[in-house]
C-alpha cells in the first residue's frame, strides 16, 4: 500500500511540475499575476509529493519489502539499517528519484525564500526548474521506475555491493547530488533572465548563494568520494582521472569559475554575457556527467547497448536543455548590455584570469575524457587518455592560477596597484622561499619540482592570511581597532579567505603525498618486522574476525616508533555473504604528519603473508583542505547580505519622484 | 580468466560508486586489489625503478582506466613481468614501450603519443587558453576604449561655451549675501 502511495505521489508530483512549468511562464508572458502566483504553491506541493515518493521507497527498503523489484535487486534483510537506507540511492532508479527530489527541493526553496524576487523572474525561474523535474520525472516513470512490484514476491534480496557498505560512502551521494543538481538553480535563473530579458546586479546577487551552496556540497561530495576510494579500494590512491570522476570534476571547475564571475557581476555589473553562459554551461556539464555515466557510453560502447533506451532518453533530455538554453542565449545575447569598466590590473581583471584558467582546465578535462570516444567513432583508432595526460595538461594550468590567487583579493576594483599588492605579499613571498628551501634541504634527493609545489601551497595559505590581515589592518592600526575590524568583517570576507586557505592546504597535501610517498612490498612471516618512514612494523600473525554480514581474516601488525608501541593495525580481507564478495580492508594509522597505510595480501607457500605498506606524508591535508573550503563556503553563505537577497530598493524613490 | 576480468571490472565499478552512479552492483563479484607482487620485484633497484615508472604509464588492457602498476589482473602481471624481462635484456625505456605498442597497439599507452590523430587532443588546452586570453583581451581593450571615449564625452559635455563660462564666473563671484540683497 505505502509503495503504491509513493508511486502515485511520484506521478502526481510530475503532473504538478507540468502545471508549474506552463502556467507561471504563460502568466509572466501576458503579465497575469494570478497565473504567476501558481508557481509558489506548485513548487512546494511538488516537493512534498516527491518527498512522499522518496520516503515510500525508503520505507520499502527499511522493512525489506521484497515484493518491490528494486528492493529485491539492491537490498538484503541482513544488512544493517544504515545501509538499507543508503541502498535507496545506491542504484540507478533510486538515485534518479533522489536527483528529482533535490531538484524539487531547490525549487521549493526559491518559492519560500524568493518573496522579494521580481515576480516575473520568480515565475520564470520556477517554471524552468519545473521543466527539468518534468523531464527527469518522465524519465523515471517511463524507463526506470523504482516502484514496480514483483509477483510473486522474492524471499530474500540480492544484496548491496559490500564496497558500498561504508559510512562515508553511504552519505556521499546525497552531498554529490545536492551539488550537481544545485547548479540547476543557476541554470534556471539564467534561462529565466534570458526569457525575461533583464539581467542586472540583483540577478547575480540572487544566483550567487545558490551556486555557492551547490559548490560547497559538490566539494564535500567529491572529497568524501576521494577519501573513501583512498581507504577502501586498497592501493592508497585518492584520484584516478577516471571518466566517472571527471564527470563530477568538470561541473565543480565550471561552478568555481561561475562563483567568481558572479561576484564581478554582482559588484560591478560587468561580464554579464559570460556569467549567463557559464551558468548554462555548468549545469550542462552536470547533465552531461549524468548522461555519460548513466548510459555507460564512456566506459564501454557495450554497456550503452545493454540499456540503449535510458541512454537515449538522457541524451534527448541533455540535447533539449543544453540546445534550448544555448539557442535562447544566442537569440538574446545582443540585447545584454555590458556595464562596469575596469583596467586589466584590477579585481575584475584577476577574476577574468581566474575564469580563463578554470575554463581552460574544464575544457582540458572534457577533451581528455571524450577524445578516445570521438576518435574511435570517427577513425576506429583506439587510444587511452590516462593520468599522465591530465598531469601534463591540467597541472601546468593550476600553477598560474595558484600564483595569482593571493593577488586577486588584494587588488582594488576597477583599477588596482600591482606593486602595492606585491609589497603587501612580501610575507607570503618570504614563506614561499623558506618553504622551498627547507623542502629542498630536507628531501634533496626527491623530485625537483616538488619543493616548488609545496612552496606554492604555502604561498597560497600565506596569501589568504595576508588577505584577511590587510582587511583588518594588522600592523597599521591599534590593537583595539584590529580586534574591532576583525569582529566586524562581513562573513563573506572570512569565507573567501578561509576557502583560499583550504586550497593551499590541499595543494600541500597533494604535492607531498604524490612526491614523497614511501612504499614497501614484501612477504612477512609471523614475528618478522620491517621498517618504513621511521616506524617499525611487526607482524604478529593472522586471526579471524566477523561482523554482521561478513567474515574477515586480519593480519595483526604492531606499529612501533622509538621502541614504544604506537598502534596495532588490522589490515584484512573481508568475505561478504550477500552478495558473495571479498574486499580488502586497509589498516591505516592516520596522523597529521602522514598516514601509515597497510594492506594484507595472500598467504605464501612458506607460511608468510604478502604485505603492501605505504607512508603517505600529509595526505590528510587533501581532504582537510576540502573541508576548510566547505566551511569557508558555509560561513560566506551565512552572510546577512546574501541571506536577505536583493534589497528592496529604488521603488520608494521612484514613487516619490512624481510627488515632487 | 573470466573471474579476473570481473575483478578488474570491479575497479571501474568502484569508481562508479565513487560518483554515486551505481548501475549494476551485482554483476561484478570482485576480489581484493593487489598489484605488484614481491616475487616480481627485480634485484637491481635501478632497473626496478625504471620498471615501475614504465608500468605506471602502461594501461592494463582488460581494465577500464588502470595502469598495470595498479592492477591486480593476471594480464597486468604478465605485462609487468614482460617489461622487466625486456629491461633485464638491456632494452631502453623507449624500446620497451615500442615493443608493447607493436604488440598491443597504442591503446596500451596511458599517455597518448604525439601524432596527427592526437594533435587536437594535445593542442586543445593550449588553443582554448589562447582563445580565452584573446577574448579576455578583447573585453579589456573594448572596455578601456569605451572608458576613454566616455572620458572624452564627459570632457566635451563639461566644456562650457565662453558665454556660459562668463556667466558662471559672474555667479560664483557674487557672494550669497549680495544675491540675497538682489
Amino acid at each position: 500500500m505505502i509503495v503504491e502511495v509513493g508511486h502515485f505521489a511520484l506521478v502526481l508530483g510530475v503532473v504538478v511540475a507540468l502545471v508549474q512549468m506552463i502556467i507561471p511562464l504563460w502568466g509572466a508572458q501576458i503579465g497575469n499575476t494570478r497565473m504567476m502566483e501558481v508557481a509558489k504553491p506548485a513548487a512546494i506541493m511538488q516537493f512534498l509529493l516527491l518527498l512522499i515518493a522518496f520516503l515510500a521507497l525508503m520505507y520499502a527498503y527499511v522493512v525489506s519489502d521484497f515484493s518491490v523489484l528494486n528492493v529485491v535487486q539492491n537490498s538484503h534483510s541482513a544488512k544493517p539499517l544504515i545501509y538499507r537506507i543508503a541502498g535507496v540511492w545506491g542504484n540507478h532508479e533510486g538515485s534518479m528519484l533522489l536527483w528529482v527530489l533535490v531538484l524539487a527541493l531547490f525549487g521549493a526553496a526559491v518559492a519560500v525564500y524568493g518573496e522579494n524576487l521580481r515576480p516575473t523572474l520568480r515565475a520564470n525561474v520556477l517554471a524552468v526548474q519545473a521543466s527539468i523535474v518534468v523531464a527527469f520525472g518522465l524519465f523515471i516513470l517511463l524507463t526506470s521506475n523504482p516502484f514496480i512490484r514483483m509477483i510473486p514476491a522474492a524471499l530474500e534480496g540480492r544484496g548491496l555491493n559490500p564496497i558500498l557498505q561504508d559510512p562515508a560512502l553511504a552519505f556521499h551521494p546525497p552531498f554529490l547530488y545536492i551539488g550537481y543538481v544545485g547548479f540547476s538553480m543557476a541554470f534556471s535563473f539564467a534561462v529565466a533572465a534570458l526569457i525575461d530579458g533583464r539581467i542586472d546586479a540583483v540577478w547575480a546577487r540572487w544566483v550567487r548563494p545558490w551556486t555557492l551552496a551547490a559548490w560547497m556540497f559538490l566539494t564535500i561530495g567529491i572529497a568524501m568520494g576521494s577519501w573513501w576510494a583512498y581507504y577502501e579500494l586498497g592501493w592508497g590512491g585518492w584520484w584516478f582521472w577516471d571518466p566517472v570522476e571527471n564527470a563530477s570534476f568538470m561541473p565543480w571547475l565550471a561552478g568555481t569559475a561561475l562563483l567568481h564571475c558572479a561576484l564581478v557581476m554582482e559588484k560591478r555589473e560587468a561580464l554579464k554575457v559570460w556569467t549567463i553562459l557559464l551558468a548554462i554551461l555548468t549545469f550542462s556539464l552536470s547533465l552531461m556527467g549524468a548522461f555519460l555515466v548513466r548510459s555507460g557510453v564512456l566506459t564501454s560502447v557495450h554497456s550503452f547497448a545493454v540499456d540503449p533506451e535510458r541512454g537515449v532518453v538522457i541524451l534527448g533530455i541533455m540535447v533539449l536543455f543544453i540546445g534550448g538554453s544555448l539557442s535562447l542565449f544566442a537569440y538574446r545575447v545582443s540585447s545584454l548590455r555590458q556595464g562596469g569598466l575596469f583596467s586589466p590590473i584590477s579585481r575584475e581583471g584577476s577574476l577574468v584570469l581566474n575564469n580563463v584558467l578554470l575554463t581552460t582546465a574544464t575544457a582540458t578535462v572534457l577533451v581528455g575524457t571524450l577524445y578516445p570516444l570521438v576518435l574511435e567513432t570517427f577513425t576506429g583508432l583506439k587510444i587511452s587518455v590516462g593520468a599522465p595526460y591530465f598531469n601534463l595538461t591540467f597541472g601546468p594550468l593550476m600553477i598560474p592560477l595558484l600564483l595569482a590567487m593571493p593577488f586577486g583579493p588584494l587588488l582594488a576594483w576597477k583599477r588596482g596597484d600591482i606593486v602595492g599588492v606585491g609589497q603587501r605579499l612580501i610575507f607570503a613571498c618570504l614563506v614561499f622561499v623558506v618553504v622551498a628551501a627547507a623542502a629542498y634541504a630536507y628531501y634533496y634527493r626527491g623530485p625537483v619540482m616538488a619543493p616548488f609545489g609545496l612552496a606554492l601551497g604555502a604561498f597560497v595559505m600565506a596569501g589568504a592570511i595576508t588577505e584577511f590581515a590587510v582587511r583588518v589592518k594588522v600592523g597599521r592600526a591599534s590593537f583595539e581597532e584590529v580586534a574591532r575590524r576583525t569582529w566586524n568583517q562581513p562573513r563573506s570576507a572570512w569565507g573567501s579567505a578561509l576557502s583560499h586557505f583550504g586550497v593551499g592546504l590541499m595543494v600541500v597535501g597533494i604535492v607531498a603525498t604524490s612526491a614523497y610517498q614511501e612504499e614497501k612490498i614484501l612477504v612477512l612471516k609471523p614475528g618478522e618486522e620491517t621498517k618504513i618512514a621511521g616506524y617499525t612494523v611487526k607482524f604478529r600473525g593472522e586471526a579471524p574476525r566477523h561482523g554482521a554480514n561478513y567474515r574477515e581474516q586480519v593480519g595483526v601488525l604492531d606499529v612501533m616508533r622509538n621502541g614504544s608501541q604506537v598502534i596495532r593495525l588490522y589490515p584484512g580481507k573481508r568475505s561478504y555473504t550477500a552478495p558473495v564478495q571479498v574486499t580488502s580492508e586497509a589498516g591505516i594509522y592516520a596522523s597529521w604528519a602522514g598516514d601509515l597505510y597497510t594492506i594484507l595480501g595472500d598467504r605464501q607457500k612458506n607460511g608468510g603473508f604478502t604485505f603492501r605498506m605505504y607512508y603517505n606524508p600529509l595526505v590528510r591535508f587533501i581532504w582537510f583542505g576540502a573541508l576548510v573550503m566547505f566551511f569557508g563556503g558555509a560561513i560566506s553563505l551565512s552572510d546577512r547580505r546574501l541571506r536577505f537577497g536583493a534589497p528592496v530598493r529604488s521603488r520608494r524613490r521612484s514613487a516619490q519622484v512624481p510627488a515632487e | 580468466m573470466l573471474h579476473s576480468v570481473n575483478a578488474v571490472s570491479m575497479r571501474t565499478f568502484t569508481t562508479f560508486i565513487l560518483m554515486a552512479f551505481v548501475v549494476s552492483a551485482l554483476l561484478f563479484p570482485p576480489t581484493c586489489a593487489f598489484a605488484v607482487q614481491p616475487d616480481e620485484v627485480l634485484r637491481n633497484t635501478e632497473l626496478e625503478k625504471r620498471a615501475r615508472n614504465l608500468s605506471a604509464k602502461l594501461r592494463c588492457l582488460v581494465c577500464q582506466n588502470q595502469s598495470i602498476d595498479d592492477s591486480d589482473a593476471p594480464l597486468a602481471r604478465d605485462l609487468r613481468l614482460l617489461v622487466r624481462e625486456r629491461l633485464v635484456a638491456g632494452d631502453s625505456d623507449d624500446e620497451v614501450v615500442g615493443f608493447l605498442v607493436a604488440r598491443y597497439g597504442e591503446f596500451v599507452l596511458l599517455k597518448p603519443s604525439w601524432g596527427p590523430h592526437t594533435f587536437i587532443l594535445w593542442l586543445s588546452p593550449l588553443l582554448v587558453l589562447l582563445l580565452g586570453i584573446f577574448l579576455a583581451r578583447r573585453l579589456l581593450v573594448s572596455s578601456s576604449r569605451v572608458s576613454a571615449s566616455q572620458d572624452g564625452d564627459v570632457k566635451k559635455v563639461n566644456r562650457l561655451s565662453e558665454e556660459d563660462e562668463e556667466r558662471l564666473k559672474a555667479i560664483l563671484e557674487v557672494s550669497p549675501d549680495a544675491r540675497l540683497d538682489k
